[in-house]
């Protein structure tokens, strides 16, 4: 096969672009992950995990030294943030919340097996701190906004991102990831999720990168006893993009909502890989996922749902839908199961079709034009996971973003 | 207004209309029955347009256009009307907007403007007042998770709002109690003018009760066998469709 060749990078050559910025705790993290990296190499599709997703585009661009760019983060909170919570950047944390950072900075999204995750962690630099106390509730939904540098040449950088949510404490945070139309460059995101005893977080990515950009966004959670945690995640742009979700639900009786959604056109690929480990008893995790493929798009799901001996009475749902608006386009979606309870409901589904032909028949015998009902039938495919977002402001944008993209594409003859 | 010759149709290999003569004028009220199979709602979705049926002999004339020659879009904004046998459920798309959508393409197909938000909401309000299906549905997913009663009284809500000048409707009265028997009749009557033509496909007599036909035609097998006034349906409650095997043999 063309273009697999696995990169093995000397980590010497790669050592001097580390800069000696944080606490020696974190420079060990960074030179471990290094080492990590060189000795890992890029995925390649070989191996099984990466069996649908090509990222040689993405090496070429992410090993030349001269493409690093710090992250440019904007931190938006309304008003001002209750007593106690602190939204702030890496650099600010290290001075302000030392021990905070070192119990849980690179501890939960783990390197060993996982090249970007092991890039981002030796390059770790850049990225916010978001810190909610116990029994705090912030009621505005915070945004962190990672807008890529438009200076006409590819870059390349590593934002990465911690949250803290204590025990009963309850926030909303939107994630995002954009850049100019038409530029090149590589965002490596990683970040990390704790939530205490009883916290209910309430996280959206949302990925509208450039559609010639690559992403790869790492979400890892952790959650503790009785927590609950959703997460929407929502790919309308980027060229090759890769979002995993991992999620472990460490506490009993904690549950997690993973809600995803991805529209590609053109020649997008956008792969989802979701992992979610019941380790504790009565734990319930609801997963859908929905795609719609237009153009030459293709698409992976890759669901794996671990649940472990101990972790009975565990209730697990996990479903993948697709809707191809093109011949052309081509999904892969895998389910993976892994059950070593007994007491336990796991469910999965996945399908690939194309707009309901009696819908269709249905609109157009009240008069509406074969276009706009497949249209309409589309963005309401779309609307479910939309109507699920807990910020209204972004249930509108982001209606009238992708509506714009399909109409864009229907447009443009594809 | 609808003018049907030697209309045959297929779906798959198998002849389901075989030669259907049927002429329709302006100011009628025309009752189908027949038994189950006979052909009736595969000639209602094939004036519709349904394309799973394929036409393959036959002419189907509409205020003297080829109406088999028009999607089924065209046809809606020409004025022809379809309630359907199993009105399907559209997840995502509210009723209201669905309506909305809808007459406004009909109006934009005539060269009017789009009605305004005002004045399309009053006008949903009343005909939904008429026919009694609850307001609190409007709002809702198109048909979904509506029992059956509420799903024919949308469909006839649609109809009142789009006023077609030729509304067929398959089997609107199947499954529907005492009450919206009434209500659906009620929509159908206030619909009946010197300018519009209505078609009702129906297992059973009952519903012409309330909507009384000036025609009733009786299908089998694919053909119209019998065609008479509206004393053909009381003769029909009494007799059943068991003569048609004998007829037919």
């Amino acid at each position: 096969m063309v273009g697999l060749d696995r990169k093995r990078p000397e980590s010497a050559a790669l050592e001097p672009r580390i800069r000696a910025a944080g606490p020696p705790w974190l420079d060990r993290i960074r030179a471990d992950a290094l080492d990590r990296f060189a000795g890992l190499g890029f995925p390649t599709t070989h191996d099984e995990e990466w069996k649908y997703t090509n990222v040689a585009p993405i090496t070429r661009l992410a090993l030349d030294p001269a493409l690093r760019v710090p992250a440019a983060v904007e931190l938006s909170a309304p008003g001002s943030l209750p007593k106690g919570v602190r939204l702030c950047s890496l650099a600010e944390a290290f001075r302000a919340e030392p021990d905070l950072l070192e119990e849980h900075l690179a501890r939960h999204a783990g390197f060993e097996r996982h090249a970007f995750v092991a890039l981002n962690t030796a390059f770790l630099e850049d990225g916010v701190l978001l810190h909610i106390p116990d029994g705090v509730v912030v009621e505005q939904p915070l945004q962190l906004l990672f807008a890529a540098a438009a200076n006409g040449r590819p870059t390349v950088s590593h934002p990465r991102v911690l949250v803290v949510a204590g025990r009963d404490s309850q926030a909303t945070v939107i994630e995002s990831y954009r850049g100019a139309d038409g530029s090149v460059y590589f965002t490596n995101a990683v970040t990390e999720v704790v939530l205490g005893e009883g916290a209910l977080l309430d996280y959206t990515r949302l990925v509208t990168e450039s559609d010639r950009a690559f992403h790869f966004g790492a979400l890892h959670v952790r959650q503790g006893r009785s927590s609950s945690f959703t997460s929407h995640s929502v790919t309308l742009g980027g060229g090759l993009v890769r979002n995993e979700v991992g999620a472990v639900l460490a506490g009993e009786g904690a549950e997690c909502s993973l809600n995803g959604l991805y529209a590609a056109r053109g020649r997008q690929h956008i792969d989802n890989y979701t992992t979610i480990d019941h380790a504790r008893p009565h734990s319930t995790s609801h997963e859908l996922y929905k795609g719609i493929l237009d153009g030459h798009a293709q698409a992976v799901f890759h669901g794996r749902i671990i649940v472990r001996r101990e972790a009975q009475k565990t209730d697990a749902i996990q479903r993948n839908k697709n809707l191809l608006l093109s011949e052309d386009a081509v999904v892969n979606t895998k389910p993976q199961l892994e059950i070593y309870a007994d007491d336990v409901r796991c469910t999965h589904g996945a399908t690939v079709g194309q707009v309901d032909a009696d819908a269709l028949f249905y609109l157009r015998s009240r008069g509406i034009a074969q276009a706009q009902a497949r249209h309409l039938l589309t963005c309401a495919f779309a609307g479910e996971m939309i109507d699920r977002l807990k910020v209204e402001a972004l249930r509108g944008l982001l209606a009238e973003t992708l509506a714009g993209r399909l109409e864009a594409e229907r447009g443009g003859g594809g | 207004m609808l003018e049907i010759t030697n209309l045959h149709a297929k779906v798959g290999e198998k002849e389901i209309l075989k030669g259907i003569e049927l002429t329709v004028n302006a100011g009628e009220v025309h009752a189908i029955m027949g038994p189950n199979g006979s052909g009736k709602s595969t000639l209602a979705q094939v004036l519709a347009g349904r394309d799973t049926y394929e036409v393959t002999a036959g002419q189907v004339l509409y205020d003297g256009k080829d109406l088999l020659d028009m999607s089924p879009e065209e046809r809606a904004c020409e004025g022809v009307f379809l309630a359907f046998q199993y009105p399907v459920e559209i997840p995502g798309v509210s009723n209201l907007y669905f309506l909305k959508t809808a007459l406004n393409a009909a109006r934009k197909h005539r060269g009017q403007e789009d009605l305004d938000a005002v004045d399309f909401l009053a006008l949903v309000q009343d005909k939904t007042k008429l026919l009694g299906m609850s307001e609190a549905l409007l709002s809702r997913p198109v048909n979904e998770g509506f029992s059956g009663g509420e799903k024919k009284r949308n469909e006839i809500v649609q109809m009142a709002v789009l006023e077609p000048r030729l509304a067929i409707l398959d089997e609107t009265d199947s499954g529907l109690d005492i009450d919206a028997m009434k209500a659906v009749a009620a929509g159908i009557n206030a619909l009946r003018s010197p300018e519009r033509a209505i078609v009702v496909v129906t297992h059973y007599q009952r519903l012409l009760d309330y909507v009384v036909p000036d025609y009733v035609h009786v299908m089998s097998d694919g053909r119209i066998v019998r065609s008479g006034g509206k004393e053909l349906a009381l003769e029909l409650e009494e007799q059943g469709y068991g003569w048609l095997g004998q007829e037919a043999a």
